[in-house]
């Protein structure tokens, strides 16, 4: 009884002596902390998404405050967020840059685009790409195993039924992620209000993706007669649209061969 | 023994590290440059040489008068938990960049074995307090050394061509244990050579 009862006090002494002791360490050693952080912080959107080219939300308010960094990186807060922290610190911010999206500029899943092998591996397209450059016969298009989709921070890469992935236009919060962790380099940049965009990546010849794939741009440049304001611009067999051109697209849409001229705003399933 | 044969004992012949193989968590975790590996060195050798000492008295002063060494495991456990929130106040008062370095690592030497090992180690081996701490203090040493040394070799690694599979912590890993045999080298025949 008597073993309890010193037990239960010398480690409550020690306890309770060591803890008045930090207590008293940490009192006297107390760094000062700029409330101005926590305070930008509480403005940032809290996604932590590492688009601003710092490690999160916190260390970007910190860069702000005691890095000088420029208020106006995050992208999925946009000119909003920027705005707002400009007011908040009395300096005007120069928000450059449109808001835009990532795309997976490919349709072609394994039932529209031939498979050369069978792959059996770790479902991510970064241990398959080193495999003879996927199993896919198109080294350019989408590996389909979904990196992106798990890197996303907002969710906003769903499958579609037909196995292929794409972006859902108001989710995307631009932090880029996806285009970084994806090897095949299909992803791209598209502005928000753009209407259409090019879902093929494949550079080679029309004949040779005529073979392996179904939905795959082959240049035959129909889009650019049919709208030759649209700034349709075929290079390396691939079609593309520069967005600075503002005429009618919607012919060349309706009267693409292969159906990889696809709108921009998917905003659900 | 005396204390030159403690040192000896706790640096080489019993290192830490690559002989007793305790604490490996930072060995891995932060040697990939030198600078924040001989800061990790450094704390570790305050924690130990400050905690083998107070456990000590601990150990002496409390458990063996009331009978109540059984408490040796939480109580010294305690001891170390409070001395290295203690280090990593100061560390992030004096040196915030080190603080961000060793980052997660710093807070774990409260759980490294190391750190335990050489208060019970101690407290065995019936030293008396001068003797514990600087049981303690070589052991700090051997990790500083142990850490330093894999920290020179990986930098030097970062600039060589390893064959894809192995890049990273597996390279790490094979040169650990290459360390580990090299000190194999050091057992008791070179104490009684040196001192006799």
């Amino acid at each position: 009884m008597l073993t309890i009862f010193y037990s239960f006090l010398s480690i409550g002494f020690l306890g309770i002596l060591l803890g008045v002791g930090l207590a008293a360490v940490a009192r006297f050693l107390a760094l000062k902390k700029d409330e101005r952080v926590s305070q930008i912080e509480a403005l940032l959107p809290g996604a932590n998404c590492g688009s601003c080219g710092f490690a999160g939300c916190a260390a970007y308010a910190d860069a702000i405050i005691n890095a000088q960094a420029d208020p106006a990186l995050c992208t999925p807060g946009g000119r909003a967020v920027a705005d707002r922290i400009g007011a908040f610190l009395g300096v005007s911010v120069n928000y450059a840059g449109e808001r835009k999206i990532a795309q997976i500029c490919c349709r072609g899943s394994r039932k529209a685009s031939a498979v050369k092998y069978r792959y059996q591996g770790l479902q991510d397209c970064n241990a398959l790409k080193p495999i003879f450059n996927g199993d896919k016969v198109c080294s350019f298009g989408c590996l389909g195993l979904g990196s992106c989709q798990r890197v996303c921070p907002s969710g906003a890469i769903v499958r579609h039924q037909e196995g292929y992935l794409y972006v859902l236009r108001d989710l995307c919060i631009a932090c880029g992620r996806c285009l970084k962790v994806c090897p095949v380099g299909v992803i791209r940049w598209v502005p928000y209000e753009a209407d259409l965009f090019v879902a093929c990546h494949s550079r080679d010849k029309g004949g040779e993706v005529r073979k392996y794939c179904e939905v795959g741009c082959i240049g035959c440049s129909i889009c650019q007669k049919k709208s030759p304001q649209g700034g349709f611009v075929i290079e390396n067999y691939l079609a593309s649209i520069d967005y600075e051109q503002t005429g009618g697209r919607e012919e060349a849409l309706a009267a693409c061969p292969r159906k990889c001229i696809l709108p921009v705003a998917i905003s659900e399933k | 023994m005396s204390y030159v044969g403690i040192i000896i004992t706790f640096v080489f012949i019993n290192n830490f590290i690559l002989t007793q193989f305790l604490g490996l968590c930072p060995f891995i975790g932060v040697s990939k440059n030198v600078e924040s590996a001989v800061g990790m060195g450094f704390a570790v050798t305050f924690v130990t040489s400050l905690a083998s000492l107070v456990t000590w008295m601990i150990q002496h002063f409390i458990l063996v008068p009331l009978g109540l060494e059984f408490l040796q495991t939480i109580s010294f456990i305690l001891v170390i938990a409070a001395l290295v929130q203690l280090v990593e106040m100061v560390i992030q008062k004096i040196s915030p960049p080190l603080y961000k370095a060793l980052g997660i690592y710093l807070p774990l030497i409260t759980t490294n074995c190391a750190v335990l090992g050489i208060a019970l180690i101690a407290v065995r081996s019936n030293y008396d307090p001068l003797e514990s701490f600087v049981a303690g203090l070589a052991a700090g040493l051997g990790f500083l050394l142990a850490i330093f040394l894999m920290s020179n070799i990986r930098e030097k690694l970062d600039g060589e061509w390893i064959p894809g599979p192995f890049r990273g912590v597996p390279i790490a890993f094979i040169t650990a244990g290459l360390m580990a045999l090299g000190f194999m080298a050091f057992d008791r025949a070179l104490l009684n050579n040196l001192l006799g």
